[in-house]
């Protein structure tokens, strides 16, 4: 790959932006109980604005900020999350992704809410894991270098 | 060539409009997909989902619920097909670092 050239406008621009675009991810995530948005959404967003920081600043700052080599297994956490979620209620007695089971809150309905929070945030986190590790992959840079 | 392709990319846009205007409301449970029974006589979940998504689940966006918590095992499954790409991609063209060491030994030896 080419070595990155400092380019005054793309460093100060991608540098500004980046952290937005991450609150506007982390919004998107928490805020699709209310609102069009979820894991998958959200996660796209965070992954995109961690990719523009290893386009505009270089690789180096971007391995500083998301290591390449957390990628396979945040992704594997990720689903880990969603499946343990479903045993969590099996295990409480209920069938599997049952969340009226999950001890959390007292009403049926709240627990299923909380349910679908913790399967969203485990859907986010795999979709952003998975997406940064498939364009290190792609771009074939050794986390090491 | 370059003005009928506008033209026609126009007038598509003009129908595909034209025809949103015909689209039922959201969550209206009388229109013809939402009823609970359709016009075949089957049977159709929408509206189950439409009255009573709210009464389980707490979540005000429908959407959420159903993907989340009725469709669950299909959201799962979703995952793991992401999670699989991910591992492919992995497996097919991460490069191990001692082959690019010996590559450069080679390349100084020529």
């Amino acid at each position: 790959m080419k070595k990155n050239e400092d380019n005054p406008i793309t460093t100060l621009i991608s540098s500004i932006v980046s952290p937005f675009i991450m609150l506007f991810a982390l919004y998107v995530i928490f805020h699709g109980h209310y609102s069009p948005g979820g894991g998958f959404q959200g996660g796209t967003l965070l992954a995109s604005s961690i990719i523009l920081i290893r386009l505009a600043l270089g690789s180096e700052m971007g391995q500083l900020q998301f290591p390449s080599h957390l990628g396979t297994p945040l992704g594997s956490a990720g689903v880990l999350i969603y499946f343990g979620t479903g045993l969590t209620a099996m295990f409480f007695g209920g069938r599997f992704l049952d969340y009226s089971f999950l001890p959390i809150a007292h009403t049926q309905a709240m627990q299923r809410s909380w349910g679908i929070l913790f399967v969203e945030i485990g859907v986010g986190l795999a979709v952003t894991a998975i997406l940064v590790a498939i364009y290190d992959d792609l771009l074939g840079e050794d986390s090491d270098d | 060539m370059r003005s009928v392709n506008i033209g026609i990319l126009i007038l598509f846009c003009a129908l595909l409009i034209y025809a949103s205007f015909g689209l039922p409301a959201r969550g209206d449970n009388q229109a013809v997909v939402n009823r609970a029974e359709s016009p075949a006589g089957s049977p159709n979940a929408a509206s189950y989902y439409i009255e009573n998504a709210y009464r389980d689940t707490h979540t005000p966006n429908m959407v959420t619920a159903i993907l989340a918590d009725y469709r669950g095992y299909d959201t799962l499954g979703e995952e793991t097909v992401i999670l699989t790409a991910g591992l492919i991609c992995f497996l097919l063209l991460r490069r191990e670092p001692k082959k690019k060491k010996e590559e450069e030994e080679e390349d100084e030896e020529e």
